[in-house]
């Protein structure tokens, strides 16, 4: 009883997102909005391929009559050899000629494909980037990374060959139709009974196929999601000799994956075989009435040898056909997640006519801003402050006492939900955004390292700054020493994840990655709370040549850093309890002071 | 060869599925050449020889013989996928395993990218071999013998003349997978390329947003992207450039068949009904062979996916239980480091350099000093996650080493510099280190930690869901959430690696107040910057470049006058101005 408990609570003790299996019907008014991406190609690319399919289809079709209908029968059988000369002479053109247009043809669908891939990427990847925090708050990394990669690599098969096929297939399968009934009218109808056969096979039955690699595809990606939290997370596993209970975790989901997989593998062993035997029913009708029909002279060999060709290339476009139609639902599925982000709006949105100031002074007022993150509770209830240009202000205040959130609407990463936001006079929705925050820097509370060297990582503030500025940067703010020491220095390589470097060396290096930037305003969210205090004083220091002529936002909770701001604000539950100078809010006695005197207390009777 | 030898226990186990899939497949290959051969007879022998009444033979004869071999399809297909997802379900098993053992040393050098790519592609291309190697080389030598038995039985002449596009077809095919391979890796490079830039994007949105680089990030994704484009249009260009022409060179034989085959028909040579058979069985030859390039490119890929598994598999587990291991003790945890030295590489300058302290049960031992001067290593070497390259680590008069991994570390509660949460909820987080817990049990720690009541201000409290798509946490709120696991498991030993950086001086406050209870009987270790955090303990460390420079008591330090003493005036000596200007 107790094991079962304790083996349950294994099973259950990580939980991944996991997408349902979609089954998608058609829909075509998505279709329409893809195809609008073939638009700019509508002149060359698209009616040149489609031009290299129907010449390629067309000798297709065309030789087996010429072999059957005209080398065997009118050649071979009557004993003509300049016919069969002739003939040969035709048929080797008519390859020729195939080969240089399926070059061609292959040539032109790629690029038709690829560039309509690449366009449709880029536009998603600009639009996320224009989305507004609030979109990234709602959802996981993983699931925006799916969306730009995954969603639309399914979308690549279709656009290279998907759209072109469709129209000859229909046009080869028709043909083909017709063609048979013009060589003999009653062979073709005894054998057009495999007909629906295949097309139940190529729909219905690939769909099933499909619904269940689904499911293993869906597993395997829960698998990989965990797979790569457990290597991230193997400190904390083996910091807690959990290796055992997580081995039984993943054991459970591996084999749970070996299930479907064999449930997805026998549904796929069995396609195969069974249009082959459709086929062979094709193949008898035709031996069994075909041979009766000749043995009748009402059909020639010739056109029974072209039957047994043509019987095969039936199948062909039946079956891309029915691919086509499950790739078309892959597609739907796809591109509706990728219309959701698409149709997206940025919630901070650019004003009609934004104002571009040269330049920015740095002046901040905030007159009665409330702001709430869901409807359930308000960050912020009606605040009012004004900040001079050049000013130093520090917030202090509990966690979600509305700190953070008022460093985010001078950033205008949010808009207030009600009251006014103004920068230099102007209100900030007036403001470009661009302009806005290129005057802006933030030095986060988690700093986040993009995977390349520690230059590139500092550089990032400002992309155009020559190696020098970037050295300069990291030697303000005190982190050249540490560099320095690394085996490769400044190119030494980081990743998010690795363990080169510290958390107080990553928050040096989002410093000086900030002050590269050069800004008009600088907001500090806790920045120096890992950094060890003597480093943390020299940057102090650099910080006061650095912030003149620069409006600072402090976000700290060291005395030390809080008590040489211009203004404190005190904040609690969103709203503003106090603010003034150190030294008036200490004469006052008030919050401020008994926040003083607690930590003071805190550091004990010394 | 050898690599597949090597990593035989992982398929061996499931040689049955194997040996009949084979079976099958013998089968139904040589079926596959009985299709031209009846077309033959049908137009020779009953349309040309007009003994029609051999008609329905031949027709319920071939049904026959192709349900024979649509069985034989189906069930050598399965097997043989059997065979590869059994082997791939050992082999999984066996790589997370070995990756829950490996040690520090190894995550240290190691990229999460790279390990995962194994994880995944490598396995799968593992899997495609045992699946599908062998079976294509089977394949291949049976369709292209039979074929060419019955053409020659047909016709000597005939088949010399088909075959003759043979060696310009293998040159093509040749080229064609020389310059087709590297495209195609080029792709998956690209690929991967554009992936880790997309992600790297949105992990670090908020960074990006906040130096507002989006136009840059823009510009920085469409070079990958269109990097991306060139590498897809590269490799159809090597496609086009070589497939027609493969196909060209079959269709040229193919009319070669027809015209000295047509020839022969006219001298009476040959008869109708073979020289369409030929026609059946010249693409028998000619589509394994256009294939055959990539069977032999599966081999090689396989070779270099397996090595990469045994390079994991094989990796040596740097810290394992010694022979005769004490296990299922409890610790008091009384900790001695004497004359300890530790380098992570042999080349490397020591990080730790003669340490030696003694921590009786139940003190508080702080370690202060500055980034990189060693605090972090002390501790990880106390768990054993690295051993020392000097010098002995003793618990309770035992060298570390004579403990097993789960009696030491179980007894070692640590909340680590950087939080790492798991994708799971609050609850099954806090109870990481001992699943078993009960309801009380977590809660108690919660509150232990001061997280108990942001945990119930949250929509679903102790069920809320952490993680990828979990709720965003302050980074106080985190390292709250892990100082409660840590207290959790009940430790003999408490580390707290700089575990409140995150949080604000009063909630701190709380903490410390809160873990002045839990620490009663447990050995304690603080690694702080803060001298608040670590003035109550026993013995204070002030550690520089891997030295102890100063050690002792609070007072004692400060009236050292020296690297403590600095850090306090540091952080002190505004308080004292403060307060004698409020006493004012």
């Amino acid at each position: 009883m107790e094991e079962t408990k304790r083996k349950q609570l294994i099973l259950e003790r990580f939980h991944y997102s996991q997408d349902q299996v979609i089954d998608k019907q058609f829909n075509w008014k998505q279709m329409w909005r893809l195809l609008q991406y073939l638009k700019p190609y509508a002149k060359n690319l698209l009616p040149l391929s489609f031009l290299t399919v129907i010449i390629s289809t067309a000798v297709r079709l065309i030789i087996p009559i010429l072999i059957g209908v005209y080398t065997l029968d009118k050649a071979i059988i009557e004993k003509d050899t300049t016919l069969l000369l002739q003939l040969v002479f035709l048929i080797s053109g008519l390859y020729v000629l195939s080969y240089v247009v399926n070059a061609l043809r292959i040539r032109w669908l790629n690029k038709l494909g690829q560039n309509v891939i690449y366009d449709l990427r880029k536009h998603l990847f600009t639009h996320v980037q224009s989305l507004s925090h609030r979109f990234f708050d709602q959802r996981s990394a993983g699931s925006i990374l799916v969306r730009i990669m995954n969603d639309i690599n399914s979308l690549q098969e279709l656009f290279t060959n998907g759209v072109i096929n469709l129209l000859t297939d229909f046009l080869l399968l028709f043909a083909t139709i017709v063609i048979l009934f013009s060589l003999n009218a009653k062979l073709t109808i005894a054998i057009m009974v495999i007909l629906p056969i295949m097309f139940f096979i190529s729909t219905s039955l690939r769909q099933k196929i499909r619904l269940s690699w689904q499911k293993v595809r869906l597993i395997q990606a829960k698998m990989n999601s965990h797979l790569n939290e457990s290597i991230q997370g193997i400190r904390v596993t083996q910091t807690f000799t959990q290796e055992n209970e997580n081995t039984e975790f993943f054991k459970e989901l591996n084999h749970d994956n070996f299930q479907t997989w064999k449930q997805a593998v026998r549904k796929n062993a069995m396609f195969g075989p069974i249009v082959e035997m459709t086929n062979a029913v094709g193949t008898v009708i035709l031996i069994w009435y075909g041979a009766a029909l000749v043995s009748k002279g009402e059909c020639t060999i010739g056109e029974f040898v072209s039957f047994a060709f043509y019987l095969g290339m039936f199948w062909e476009p039946i079956g891309r056909l029915g691919q086509l139609y499950n790739q078309l639902l892959i597609g739907m599925a796809s591109s509706e997640r990728i219309f959701e982000f698409l149709d997206e709006r940025p919630l901070v949105k650019e004003a009609a006519k934004p104002l571009v100031p040269a330049s920015i002074k740095g002046q901040i007022d905030f007159e009665n801003v409330e702001f709430s993150y869901d409807t359930r509770r308000k960050a912020l209830n009606g605040v009012s402050f004004s900040i001079q240009a050049g000013e130093t202000v520090a917030l202090v205040g509990h966690t979600g006492s509305g700190k953070t959130t008022i460093a985010n609407l001078v950033s205008r990463f949010y808009d207030a939900t009600a009251g006014v936001v103004k920068i230099d006079g102007h209100k900030i929705q007036d403001l470009s955004i661009a302009a806005l925050r290129s005057q802006i820097s933030v030095v986060l509370q988690e700093t986040f390292i993009f995977s390349g060297t520690i230059m590139e990582n500092i550089r990032f503030g400002n992309p155009n700054s020559s190696d020098e500025d970037v050295i300069a940067a990291a030697k303000a703010v005190g982190a050249d020493s540490f560099i320095v020491q690394l085996v490769n220095g400044y190119h030494t390589e980081v990743e998010e994840r690795g363990n080169i470097l510290s958390v107080g060396e990553r928050q040096l290096l989002s410093f000086a990655r900030a002050l590269l930037a050069d800004p008009k305003i600088l907001i500090l969210d806790e920045a120096t709370a890992s950094i060890d205090t003597e480093t943390e004083v020299k940057i102090q220091q650099a910080l006061k040549a650095l912030l003149k002529g620069r409006t600072a936002i402090m976000i700290a909770h060291r005395l030390s850093t809080i008590r040489e701001a211009d203004k404190i604000i005190v904040l609690d539950h969103g709203n503003i309890l106090e603010q003034g100078n150190h030294d008036t809010l200490m004469t006052r006695q008030g919050v401020y002071y008994g926040l003083v005197k607690a930590q003071y207390k805190m550091l004990g009777a010394v | 060869m050898l690599v597949f030898k090597k990593l035989k226990s992982f398929y061996l186990p499931y040689k049955r599925d194997f040996i009949w899939s084979m079976l099958f497949l013998v089968i139904m290959a040589g079926i596959t050449v009985v299709y031209p051969v009846i077309l033959q007879m049908t137009i020779d022998e009953v349309v040309l020889g007009g003994q029609y009444d051999l008609v329905p033979w031949i027709a319920l004869g071939f049904f026959t013989v192709m349900a024979v071999k649509g069985i034989s399809a189906f069930t050598q297909h399965y097997l043989a996928d059997m065979f590869g997802i059994k082997s791939v379900y050992s082999m999984r098993n066996a790589l997370y395993e070995k990756l829950q053992r490996l040690s520090f040393s190894y995550y240290d050098n190691a990229k999460t990218g790279d390990l995962m790519s194994r994880l995944t592609a490598d396995v799968e291309g593992f899997r495609f071999f045992v699946s599908f190697g062998f079976s294509e080389v089977l394949r291949f030598i049976i369709v292209v013998g039979a074929s060419l038995c019955v053409m020659f039985y047909y016709s000597v002449s005939l088949t010399f003349v088909t075959i003759a596009a043979l060696p310009f077809i293998s040159i093509v095919v040749y080229k064609f997978d020389k310059n087709v391979h590297p495209a195609f890796r080029g792709i998956r490079e690209s690929f991967g390329r554009l992936n880790t830039k997309v992600q790297e994007n949105i992990s670090g949105i908020h960074t990006v947003k906040a130096l507002s680089k989006e136009q840059v990030e823009i510009e920085r994704f469409n070079k990958s992207n269109q990097d991306y484009r060139e590498k897809q249009l590269y490799t159809a260009s090597i496609w086009s450039k070589y497939f027609p022409l493969m196909e060209l060179i079959g269709n040229i034989s193919v009319v070669a068949l027809l015209a000295f085959g047509g020839y022969q028909v006219i001298n009476g040579t040959l008869k109708p009904g073979e020289l369409v058979a030929f026609y059946s069985l010249v693409w028998y030859i000619l589509w394994p062979i256009m294939n055959l390039g990539f069977t032999i490119n599966m081999f090689s890929q396989a070779k270099a996916s397996g090595e990469r598994l045994l390079e994991v598999l094989e990796a040596e587990e740097k810290i394992i239980d010694e022979e005769n291991v004490r296990d299922e003790e409890k610790i008091e945890g009384h900790v001695v480091f004497r004359h300890v030295t530790f380098q992570y590489q042999k080349e490397e300058a020591a990080v730790l350099n003669q340490i030696s302290f003694n921590a009786p049960p139940g003190s508080t031992i702080g370690l202060i000093g500055a980034t990189g001067s060693g605090k972090t290593s002390v501790i990880q070497l106390l768990s054993r996650f690295y051993e020392p390259t000097a010098g002995d680590i003793l618990i309770d008069g035992r060298l570390i080493k004579e403990y097993s991994l789960k009696t030491l570390r179980s007894q070692i509660g640590v909340v680590l510099q950087e939080t790492f949460l798991f994708s799971s909820t609050i609850k099954a987080n806090i109870s990481y280190g001992r699943p078993e817990a009960t309801m009380e049990e977590i809660i108690d720690a919660a509150k232990r930690a001061d997280a108990h009541n942001f945990i119930m201000e949250l929509p679903d409290g102790y069920n809320t869901m952490l993680g990828e798509r979990g709720m965003g946490l302050s980074g106080g709120q985190k390292q709250r959430i892990a100082i409660a696991r840590a207290i959790c498991t009940n430790p003999a030993i408490l580390i707290l690696d700089d575990a409140t950086s995150a949080v604000d001086m009063e909630t701190e406050f709380h903490i410390q107040k809160a873990l002045q209870e839990v620490m009663k009987g447990r050995t304690t270790f603080i690694i702080a910057h803060r001298i608040s955090s670590l003035q109550h303990a026993d013995e204070i460390l002030v550690l520089d470049q891997g030295r102890i420079i100063e050690r002792g008591t609070h007072e004692k330090l400060l009236a050292n006058n020296g690297a403590y003493r600095r850090i306090y005036n540091i952080q002190y000596q505004d308080h004292e101005a403060i307060m004698q200007k409020a006493a004012r």
